[in-house]
């Protein structure tokens, strides 16, 4: 049986394998400590065991931690609609949400790519797909911006019921990235859900703070047709606008006018609190989503 | 319980201690400590990994060659944490979001190189062992109490949990914002410092240096 004879012979080599290194390392224990080859060899054998010890986990824990992340962002992406509740199935809420690819230019959805496998962080970074901020435009310092965005539909029964696009901007420490969600009209905040950021905690780190996270719904991104003459009138739906929506330091006077297009500042975080309006005034200006946000909401009559 | 291994437990929480003693670990009892849950788990990924690499160098410290001392203990310290980190990124999301950097950088924890310097590489591995968990528990004691004091009086909560309700909520309780950036810690380490060393002044360093009066004297 030659099957049993080459096992039978790959198992001796692999005994006398085993023979040779148990030599060599008693052979290397008796050497003196500084001794060259001693030196060499502890070193090797210290980065092997590491070298296996950190693979090893970072392997067996990958898949671990990716449906961690994966769940932590579909949590925040569900939170910024609104739709997060004590007991909602993560998993089965987020069926209601379509994502879509849209290029940031023309504001069209792009079909060529599939949103599912999209990562727009990583585009950012890739020279095909991402491009270089000119400074002067820069607002939100980011640096790079991917050029087609991962936006998200909240469909019900086949209407669209919002929309959530990605947002980010550099705070006081750390670039902010987080999700905002509109109204189907484009135009009403729903919310603002800065997760993913270092800011002081406390401070600048109240981004997070459920109670200033709900300041932001039913804040109005653009002026309102009623604001603005009649010749903005007729073509609001369709015109691409630039944001109004702010910060205020302080709090928000509801009795003045404007006020549906203000948000109390952060106390005691300036910084992070213009770089939160920073991040508004990039992504919903026409460098970001204000070109894919007047076709949505032409789309919607 | 041997002599010498509650000697090593025990001895790094007061009279010992990592930080209010050898000034150790300043770093990052600086900045983990403005909420409660990130020191905790702090203190228990140093401690783990304090515990674990001593006694990782202390098993072969008898064959480390001297010229690559301090590398062969960071090899063994860092595999630790990065495997640390992996383990927290996988088993505790949220807490590894908070914490970020501050895991890697145990690495640099003058705590661990410390303990491995001074007493693994002359003791045998189980009372390295021990003696990583004892200057770890020390570290843990002034972190948590540090913690203590900041989410208190910065934030009016205690593990997240209010406790004393806060001005804008509606509450009475005005907070200290100072306590929530680094440098309140800095503060309360000077305190707890002086508090431990008025209660032990055994502990009381003697100075560098004195001035000579005479010598004072005879220059006027």
């Amino acid at each position: 049986m030659p099957n049993t004879n080459q096992s039978q012979v790959l198992s001796d080599k692999f005994a006398g394998l085993v023979e040779k290194a148990k030599a060599y390392a008693e052979h290397i224990l008796s050497l003196a400590n500084d001794s060259f080859e001693k030196t060499i060899a502890v070193a090797f054998a210290l980065c092997l065991v590491g070298a296996v010890l950190v693979s090893g986990s970072a392997v067996i824990l990958k898949p671990l931690q990716v449906s961690n992340k994966a769940a932590d962002e579909k949590t925040n992406i569900l939170e910024v609609a609104g739709m997060l509740e004590e007991k909602t199935n993560v998993e089965e809420a987020f069926k209601k949400f379509e994502p879509k690819i849209v290029d940031l230019e023309t504001g069209e959805y792009v079909t060529s790519m599939n949103p599912e496998t999209f990562d727009q962080r990583k585009a950012s970074k890739d020279p095909g797909l991402g491009v270089e901020i000119p400074t002067e435009k820069d607002i939100a310092k980011i640096g790079r911006k991917s050029k087609y965005a991962k936006v998200y539909l909240v469909k019900e029964e086949g209407i669209v019921k919002a929309v959530i696009i990605p947002v980010s901007g550099y705070g006081l420490w750390s670039t902010m990235h987080g999700y905002m969600a509109l109204e189907h009209d484009g135009q009403t905040v729903i919310g603002l859900n800065l997760f993913d950021q270092a800011e002081t905690p406390g401070l600048g780190g109240e981004v997070v703070n459920p109670k200033w996270k709900a300041l932001w719904k039913g804040k109005k991104v653009y002026k309102e047709a009623s604001e603005a003459g009649t010749d903005f009138q007729k073509k609001h739906h369709t015109e691409v606008g630039e944001p109004v929506l702010s910060l205020v330091k302080g709090s928000v006077d509801p009795s003045k006018p404007g006020a549906l297009h203000q948000v109390d500042g952060l106390a005691g975080a300036t910084l992070t609190s213009n770089g939160v309006n920073n991040l508004i005034r990039y992504w919903l200006g026409s460098e970001g989503f204000a070109p894919y946000l007047a076709k949505f909401r032409a789309q919607r009559g | 319980m041997q002599a010498e291994t509650k000697k090593v437990l025990l001895d790094p929480l007061v009279d010992n201690n990592p930080i209010t003693l050898q000034v150790l670990g300043i770093c990052s009892a600086l900045a983990v400590t403005s909420q409660m849950s990130t020191s905790l788990i702090m203190s228990l990924a140093l401690t783990l990994v304090t515990a674990f690499s001593s006694a990782g160098i202390a098993f072969i410290r008898n064959h480390v060659p001297s010229s690559i001392r301090i590398i062969a203990q960071m090899v063994i310290i860092a595999s630790l944490v990065i495997v640390v980190d992996q383990l927290l990124k996988a088993f505790a999301y949220d807490i590894s979001k908070k914490l970020s950097v501050f895991v890697g950088l145990i690495i640099t924890n003058c705590i661990v190189m410390g303990r491995a310097e001074a007493y693994a590489m002359k003791n045998p591995p189980l009372e390295s062992f021990w003696d990583g968990i004892g200057n770890g528990l020390g570290y843990s004691a002034v972190l948590i109490s540090l913690a203590f004091v900041r989410e208190l009086f910065g934030s009016g909560k205690i593990l997240g949990f209010d406790v004393m309700p806060l001005v804008k909520d509606g509450g009475w309780y005005v907070p200290n914002g100072l306590l929530l950036l680094p440098p309140s810690a800095f503060f309360l380490i000077g305190l707890l410092i002086w508090a431990v060393r008025a209660w032990k002044p055994v502990q009381v360093e003697k100075p560098d240096f004195s001035i000579n009066h005479a010598a004072h004297g005879e220059a006027h």
